[in-house]
């Protein structure tokens, strides 16, 4: 296993179409890094230039100790798992798995008990003997999985492989490869991956540390707790976090007792629990970012909360979504079933109390996050 | 309640009503289909009468032949083959289909490899000037094939290859047959990459990634290539009539012919009866490769 990293690395197309710009990422040995981003974000091509699938236009990509800009995939010691599988259709299970190994010319011997290592690990020993098209989807990915799995290689490289998959079956595999991750760990052989993905669920639940991606730059990387409490701009915030966190335009100015205010349509509403002391600009124009599990939902007298009225209720079973306007503003807030308040409903007034330790502030311009300045939420 | 009478007669009305069109839809459509499908088997058997006749007429006496237009031997005999396979010269019909296959399997065999390695190139690679190179090679398919005889003539004859078979299949072994080279260009391109892509991180160079990969996708494709060359070989009379100049050396489309030069009065039977054997190879061939065609390995491994 090694350590992966890229630097500055760059895509440009035939076209003169820019890709990926100039991007700097480092994968410690045994990390599980996720690649994720809305399409078009240039992850999957960026995965294509580590595996050599995709030339480099500019930068270096290093596995290991070793420069792997001019090498072929097969000598860059990197396994890929594809989104559509790609096993070899004409060859039965067992020989897709090994077909690497015998390109390497290994002896029969060490062919027979990789494979048999693999299947047995992936629980596949029964399909050993089956054509790909005789295999269902979940077990067309295990074997895909083998078949990287059973070259023992310094970086596994997933190309959202689970996507073409059922939510349930998502779910099991999901599981699944996380826990081959740990075990390989454990057994001391840790593995580097890659894993690209769409979905913030993959992303959130399997990455040690997550790369967010946007038109071919890198947004942050962080380990998963990280983006959703800290992110570093207004896209990471919208990006992670299920519903989107809210982000919406207020003028940022000061109480006399030195409390931020946030003023939205006419109204002020003073910002507890230590924001001050996190905001780096003073005052103007801002974008308020606060998830909707953050927003406290009172009655519209309230003091320092927003005034809004409800659009829509989203029962979700253990909790509700409810959508409000205040002014041009459109909020969303999860309230537990438990504690909503049932004589609401569509038209209601609430009041709309933001959680000053959970509130971000981001530039409106930038998008940056200018309320990380210290840590003390 | 006199209104709520009127109304149930109504329905009444319109569901005989409904019911009747309904019946004459289904008369007429029957009608239309039985229409079409004797049609069809009209035309069919119009189509493969003379087919059937040849075979019919082969088993005929000479005399019989033009007596009746009814395919049915009315004394069945197989003298035209035996006669037939003689031939009026000092080699057998086996002769010539050994000829002929002395042309037809180094052509294919060449045929299909270089068409091959030629649309993989344009199918699978970036290289300067691949699409006024493909513009060419596909516009060569719209050449008339007689235009290129008298310089190919030419040139064989300097190379010293008259009478012999080398100008009959080399020009095969470099991807002659645009037609070909375009067909299988279309089929690589339903064919997804992530498998050659897949190989290549396995650790597979372009050749061995054609060879254990894309060949076999590509295998049902390749039967349809070798099959319409050994057919249009088999068939082919003009390459032979203007390369081949020894008997010995007559390919079967040749000596079909020898045949009828060879008598003032021609024995029909006879032609007819080597011409049933020589239609033989190409159906054998046909049947086989439709067999693989069905059990063609479909792209099962990529989900999509």
């Amino acid at each position: 296993m090694a350590h992966l990293s890229l630097k500055s690395v760059e895509k440009v197309y035939g076209n003169s179409f820019k890709a990926v710009h100039g991007i700097d990422l480092e994968v410690a040995e045994g990390e599980f890094m996720v690649l994720v981003g809305p399409s078009g974000c240039a992850k999957s091509t960026t995965l294509r230039m580590i595996a050599g699938l995709e030339t480099i236009s500019g930068g270096e990509i290093w596995i290991g100790d070793r420069l792997v800009n001019d090498l072929v995939p097969g000598k860059r010691g990197i396994a890929m798992v594809f989104q559509n599988y790609a096993l070899y259709p004409h060859m039965k299970v067992h020989n897709n798995l090994s077909f690497g190994l015998k390109l390497k010319r290994e002896p029969k011997e060490k062919i027979r008990n990789a494979t048999a290592e693999v299947s047995g690990i992936l629980e596949i020993g029964e399909l050993l003997d089956r054509l790909p098209k005789q295999l269902s989807g979940g077990q067309a990915q295990r074997v895909a999985l083998g078949r990287a799995l059973i070259k023992q290689p310094e970086v596994f490289l997933f190309d959202e492989p689970l996507s073409n998959l059922d939510a349930k079956l998502r779910a099991s595999m999901r599981v699944r490869i996380t826990d081959l991750h740990k075990r390989l760990r454990d057994e001391g052989r840790p593995a580097t991956v890659v894993y690209v993905t769409h979905d913030q669920v993959e992303a959130m639940t399997m990455g040690d540390r997550i790369c967010v991606m946007k038109d071919g730059r890198i947004m942050q990387v962080a380990d998963p707790a990280t983006l959703y409490e800290r992110p570093a701009n207004a896209f990471v915030a919208g990006f992670i976090g299920m519903p989107e966190m809210n982000l919406v335009p207020v003028d940022l100015s000061w109480s006399e007792s030195g409390k931020p205010l946030l003023e939205l349509s006419g109204k002020g509403v003073a910002i507890d629990e230590g924001l001050a002391r996190r905001i780096k600009k003073k005052s103007g124009k801002v974008q308020l970012g606060v998830r909707p599990q953050h927003i406290e939902v009172t009655t519209p007298n309230a003091d320092n909360c927003f005034v809004a009225t409800i659009t829509n209720l989203e029962f979700m079973g253990h909790e509700i979504n409810l959508h409000a306007r205040s002014g041009d503003a459109d909020f969303v807030a999860v309230i537990s079933s438990e504690r909503f308040d049932k004589s609401l409903q569509r038209g209601s007034k609430v009041g709309l109390k933001p959680v000053g330790s959970k509130v971000h502030l981001f530039d409106v311009d930038t998008g940056e996050n200018i309320s990380l300045a210290s840590v003390d939420d | 309640m006199s209104i709520s009478s009127q109304n149930t007669q109504d329905l009444t009305a319109n569901t005989t009503e409904a019911s009747l069109t309904e019946r004459r839809r289904r008369r007429r459509e029957r009608i239309s289909v039985s229409l079409r499908y004797c049609l069809l088997i009209i035309f069919g058997l119009i189509m493969i009468y003379p087919l059937v006749w040849l075979i019919g007429a082969s088993f005929k006496s000479n005399n019989e032949i033009f007596s009746s237009p009814w395919f049915w031997p009315k004394e069945p005999t197989t003298q035209g083959y035996v006669d037939g396979w003689k031939t009026s010269t000092p080699y057998t019909f086996g002769h010539f289909f050994l000829n002929s296959m002395k042309i037809a399997i180094p052509k294919v065999i060449g045929t299909a490899i270089s068409s091959t390695l030629v649309a993989y190139g344009f199918a699978r690679f970036e290289f300067p000037g691949k699409k006024v190179l493909f513009a060419i090679l596909i516009a060569t398919l719209l050449l008339p094939d007689v235009v290129t005889r008298i310089p190919q003539y030419l040139l064989f004859r300097e190379l010293g290859w008259l009478d012999t078979y080398l100008p009959l299949f080399v020009p095969q072994w470099f991807a002659w047959e645009a037609f070909f080279v375009f067909m299988l260009v279309q089929f690589l391109r339903a064919i997804p990459r992530e498998m050659e892509e897949a190989s290549r991180v396995d650790g597979a160079n372009s050749l061995q990634t054609l060879i254990f990969i894309v060949v076999p996708i590509l295998a049902p494709a390749l039967v349809s290539v070798c099959l319409f060359q050994f057919m249009w070989t088999m068939n082919d009379f003009l390459g032979p009539l203007i390369y081949i100049s020894t008997v010995e050396n007559y390919p079967v489309s040749l000596a079909l012919k020898l045949s009828i030069d060879a008598t003032e009065a021609f024995n029909w039977n006879q032609i007819l009866a080597m011409t049933v054997l020589a239609l033989t190879p190409s159906l054998v061939v046909f049947f086989m490769a439709q067999k693989s065609f069905i059990e063609g390995i479909s792209t099962g491994g990529v989900k999509g």
